[in-house]
């Protein structure tokens, strides 16, 4: 099953997708642009990962780390499908990263990589643009690169974990205003999903609503100002933002 | 002079303000009927780091060398996320792997409105008072990469004992902090070295990222850590804010 959150008509609904249009919980049927569409679930901690895909750390020419390489992001970071993301005017790289999200359904710790799969509630899409132009070498990638306002889109749906066969098998896509510009599979992350959940319970608690986000593979790229970027993943559907 | 400070106590989910007055030179509220202690602050708690002069300069040469290369221009932010979030006089459990943890002690700047790229001059508007903070990590040397596996375990941030609203300290740069470890003072500093200042950390912040009401934002915590171990007693006091408790302990023990 497939469940979005978005604002309409002054209140808050959960909807599931019909027939190209989007079924309110109180029954009536409204177009997906009606709606105002916010993030799926209300994040808890969330967790992201960097280089966790080998061809974007060879692409960032890095080594693959040998641990993962976990930051947190903030709730104002957030924005749902269909959102706006402010490129600032002195940014000269700015790029999109299309990650598959795991939402965690169940309070975790010391979980083994057996059992890791289920404590996951379902996935959905994450955008995790970067600002390059303000990296720093402290606690990188630092807050100003990874944790901007309105700068992680996220949605449009949370696709319930048990509608995704094999989250490790998932292709992903991103276009700018129709062109596809990066290509990949979750076949090739370095940290598995049951990996990073392993991981990060054997040292602390992830608790429902928890968000995993869990890197990207090569091909980021510059965005512009009213660029359009679509980032798809298999099952889950297409997440839009605009670069304002 | 007698004040009122907010506090989350006895297990109630909603604030109370506690009388408070001065009691041998530090804040102090009746503490006779409380039973617990929650955290005050139920936002996002974000640290600063390497925003003392002191800090700065206790890195000297390393700040210009790999992997580093040049000082930081940008606050150095991290996040302590909810499970990392303690009250008073609760003990903090010491993983096994670790001999020892540092005692980061911090002023919490707790924010009293939504901020956004406010100016310098008007930051202290969107502020709603100050508490403490007990910002433990694992001993690390190198910030090249954030801590999560050193700072990010559960119940190593407690903050508290309670919020002391802003009108009662007009002058948060004068707050001196110390840390006493069973009793014997460990460390101590004072706001006025900052690298930025309050008014001017919350300019350079939320530029941005927007904190909302509710939200912590650590001034810093000085340089030369002390570190504590299973069964000490870590108090972190400043006169106008007042003294936050924790007990140390392996999980066994």
């Amino acid at each position: 099953m497939k469940t979005a959150r978005v604002a309409f008509e002054g209140d808050i609904f959960y909807a599931v997708p019909l027939e190209g249009k989007l079924k309110l919980a109180n029954g009536r049927i409204v177009e997906e642009e009606q709606v105002a569409w916010l993030p799926p679930v209300k994040p808890g901690t969330c967790f992201a990962l960097g280089l966790n895909y080998m061809d974007h750390a060879t692409e960032l020419k890095f080594k693959a780390p040998e641990e993962p390489l976990v930051f947190l992001k903030g709730p104002n970071t957030f924005v749902g499908h269909r959102g706006r993301t402010k490129r600032p005017e002195d940014v000269t790289n700015m790029h999109y990263e299309c990650e598959l999200a795991v939402i965690i359904g169940r309070q975790a710790r010391a979980v083994s990589k057996a059992e890791a799969y289920d404590y996951v509630a379902g996935y959905t899409i994450a955008n995790d643009y970067a600002f390059r132009d303000y990296l720093e070498n402290y606690y990188r990638p630092n807050l100003r690169v990874k944790n901007r306002d309105h700068s992680t889109p996220l949605g449009p749906w949370f696709v319930d974990a048990a509608d995704i066969k094999d989250p490790m098998n998932l292709s992903l896509r991103t276009f700018i205003n129709g062109e596809k510009v990066q290509e990949g599979t979750t076949n090739d992350m370095i940290f598995k999903v049951d990996d990073l959940i392993e991981y990060l319970s054997g040292f602390m608690t992830l608790n429902p609503g928890d968000l995993l986000l869990t890197g990207t593979p090569k091909g980021t790229i510059d965005t512009k100002v009213g660029d359009e970027v679509v980032t798809e993943i298999e099952g889950l559907g297409k997440l839009i933002n605009t670069i304002v | 002079m007698n004040i009122k400070v907010r506090a989350r106590v006895n297990g109630n989910y909603y604030d109370q303000f506690l009388p408070a007055a001065l009691k041998e030179g530090v804040i102090d509220a009746e503490e006779s009927m409380i039973h617990s202690w929650a955290s005050p602050v139920c936002g996002t708690v974000y640290g600063t780091l390497l925003n003392d002069l002191q800090s700065l300069k206790a890195m000297g040469d390393l700040l210009n060398k790999p992997p580093y290369e040049q000082p930081p221009k940008a606050p150095v932010l991290y996040i302590k996320p909810i499970n990392t979030i303690t009250g008073h006089h609760t003990e903090v459990i010491i993983p096994g792997e670790a001999a020892q943890l540092k005692v980061g002690a911090s002023v919490g700047i707790v924010i009293g409105k939504r901020t956004a790229k406010v100016k310098a001059e008007d930051a202290y508007e969107f502020i709603e008072g100050y508490t403490l903070v007990n910002d433990l990590s694992l001993p690390h040397a190198s910030i090249f990469r954030p801590a999560i596996k050193e700072k990010v375990r559960d119940g190593f941030c407690p903050i508290g004992p309670w919020v002391v609203p802003q009108k009662y300290i007009p002058n948060p740069e004068k707050i001196k902090i110390s840390v006493y470890i069973n009793g014997e003072k460990k460390h101590h500093y004072s706001l006025e070295k900052l690298v930025r200042p309050i008014p001017q950390l919350l300019q350079d912040v939320s530029e941005f990222m927007t904190l909302d009401q509710g939200d912590l934002l650590m001034a810093g915590c000085g340089a030369n850590l002390p570190t504590a171990e299973s069964g000490d007693i870590v108090r972190i006091e400043a006169a106008e804010i007042g003294a936050l408790e924790n007990k140390l302990r392996r999980w066994w023990t």
